[in-house]
């Protein structure tokens, strides 16, 4: 994802874009892409809208204890047209404990993933491989993101999903923590229960073939907005299951090969 | 319920279409008041054909299983078909797909027996005493019709739209890992094009075998030791052609290969 476009919108415009984005996560308002108002907003200006939604929120307190990737299965790269994943932020206030009741009134339209989640123990920074990554985790762990776009009936493009912090909401950690060397995270199995029933089946290798992979790319897209990635980072790789629609009342239970599994419930 | 005359002409032409490899006209087509019944009696007819030609049975497989393939056909149970000598291959074979028609490929889990197993009654603890190992497997899926849009009595009576299978040398004992949780990762010339997970077959593969064997049971048919289940698909049907090469790897067990060169008949 080329960082080094040219700048088609001026600081004003990214600011105004970041609050309306900002609004819209904060009443659960849908609006309307960002491509609508303008049209030749780029990925490197989409992602000058994600750091000034960052800093807003940095500056009412909430603190950003690492990242997400996303775009990461080969058919959702081929839909969007990108080679690397997108990458949004995720901050202290976007945690829910496992086991816990999530509202869902404060959410647009929420799904959930199944991933598998990086703790690192070393900064990564500029272009780094699977292996870097792998030396410098700590630990990987199951977890469950809940995505919320805030466009009108979750469709939106490439511009406007970075912008959006690539429609990060929730997170879940969860299941067993695993030294990354204890298990080939490529065969771990991951079925999606959704009210009881299975949902969604897939494996580890469905994110770009190895997770780590989706990390080592992150890393190069933090690089390219000069950002580094730090020691004790908490980063999910990208989904491993097609995302699950959920509801007051649904209830959603994800189960890892020999890493456990998550339950939580949604409510009003 | 068909006549024994028209279950032995049925049964001759899927076998006529196999080993001439031109096509066949769909018994839902047909024979539309044809049942799963029938299709059972033709499936049998078709291999009569086998064995007279020298051939023998060393195994049956699972089909219908994932939830995808039920809902195409909207039939919400799985079925069977026998696997012979003739349509197993070695892990690393190269399969000649000049002798196939409209191959696919699923990625499977075998079960290799050393016990009997007979039905009904038999429980999912039945299937663990009575497993000698578990393998990763390719079954090649083949269609004896003019194309894919098939009905449940057409895919019964073609034997379960089986075509070969490729069964791993990676063994594993199934009380060692966790069968429905156990990830799979079919890759293809070295990129990976399909997951899936244990969970796919009947909510475990084991469940999928105890099915097998109570259904055989009630028609007065054993699984024998030393037989061969293929328990079903956990991933995606994958299309192939000339030059391709496929891994097949699960979780705890390990990894099956093979080939695929020339060009199919259909």
């Amino acid at each position: 994802m080329s960082l080094d476009q040219p700048k088609t919108v001026d600081e004003e415009a990214i600011i105004r874009m970041a609050e309306r984005v900002e609004t819209a996560q904060r009443y659960a308002v849908p609006i309307r892409k960002l491509t609508e108002d303008y049209p030749d907003l780029t990925i490197a200006d989409a992602y000058r809208v994600q750091t000034a939604l960052r800093r807003n929120l940095e500056k009412k307190g909430e603190r950003v204890i690492g990242w997400k990737a996303g775009l990461t299965s080969k058919p959702k790269m081929a839909q969007m047209g990108v080679s690397t994943p997108g990458v949004g932020f995720l901050t202290d206030a976007m945690e829910r404990p496992a086991n816990s009741k999530i509202t869902v009134s404060d959410m647009i339209h929420p799904r959930v993933e199944a991933e598998i989640a990086f703790v690192t123990n070393k900064e990564l920074s500029g272009k780094v491989t699977r292996e870097d990554v792998l030396a410098a985790t700590d630990y990987v762990q199951p977890a469950l993101e809940v995505i919320d776009s805030r466009f009108t009936g979750f469709k939106f493009d490439l511009e406007s999903v970075l912008a959006d912090n690539s429609s990060s909401a929730r997170y879940v950690p969860g299941g067993r923590m695993i030294r990354p060397d204890a298990l080939d995270l490529r065969t771990v199995g991951v079925v999606l229960e959704h009210n009881g029933e299975i949902a969604q089946i897939g494996a580890g290798a469905e994110v770009l073939g190895h997770p780590a992979e989706a990390i080592a790319m992150l890393v190069g897209v933090l690089d390219d907005m000069g950002e580094v990635l730090p020691a004790g980072s908490f980063v999910m790789a990208g989904a491993i299951t097609a995302a699950v629609a959920v509801k007051p009342g649904d209830s959603i239970t994800a189960r890892f090969y020999e890493m456990g599994s998550i339950t939580v419930t949604f409510t009003e | 319920m068909l006549d024994s005359t028209k279950i032995e002409s049925l049964g001759d032409a899927l076998y006529d279409a196999l080993r001439s490899g031109r096509p066949t006209q769909k018994i839902s087509a047909l024979e539309p008041e044809s049942d799963i019944e029938d299709a059972y009696r033709i499936q049998l007819r078709m291999l009569e054909r086998r064995l007279e030609a020298g051939d023998e049975v060393v195994g049956k497989k699972i089909g219908l299983t994932s939830r995808a393939i039920q809902d195409a056909l909207g039939v919400y149970q799985p079925d069977f078909g026998q696997v012979t000598k003739r349509m197993l291959f070695e892990d690393g074979a190269t399969i000649d797909l000049s002798k196939l028609m409209q191959p696919r490929l699923e990625g499977e889990l075998a079960f290799r027996l050393k016990e009997d197993l007979i039905g009904p009654g038999v429980t999912v603890t039945d299937v663990i005493r009575a497993t000698d190992y578990v393998t990763p497997c390719f079954e090649i899926v083949d269609t004896r019709y003019q194309d894919w849009q098939i009905k449940i009595q057409d895919t019964v009576a073609d034997n379960a739209s089986c075509g070969v299978f490729v069964l791993g040398e990676a063994k594993a004992d199934p009380r060692d890992l966790d069968l429905s949780l156990a990830g799979m990762v079919i890759e293809k010339n070295g990129e990976v094009v399909a997951t899936g997970a244990g969970a796919a077959v009947q909510g475990s593969p084991v469940m999928a075998v105890a099915w097998l064997a109570n259904t055989l049971g009630r028609l007065g048919i054993p699984l024998k030791a030393g037989e061969i289940i293929l328990s079903g698909a956990q991933a995606p049907l994958l299309a192939v052609t000339d030059g391709d090469h496929f891994t097949c790897e699960i979780a705890g067990i390990g990894a099956c290969e093979m080939r695929f060169a020339g060009r199919a008949m259909v």
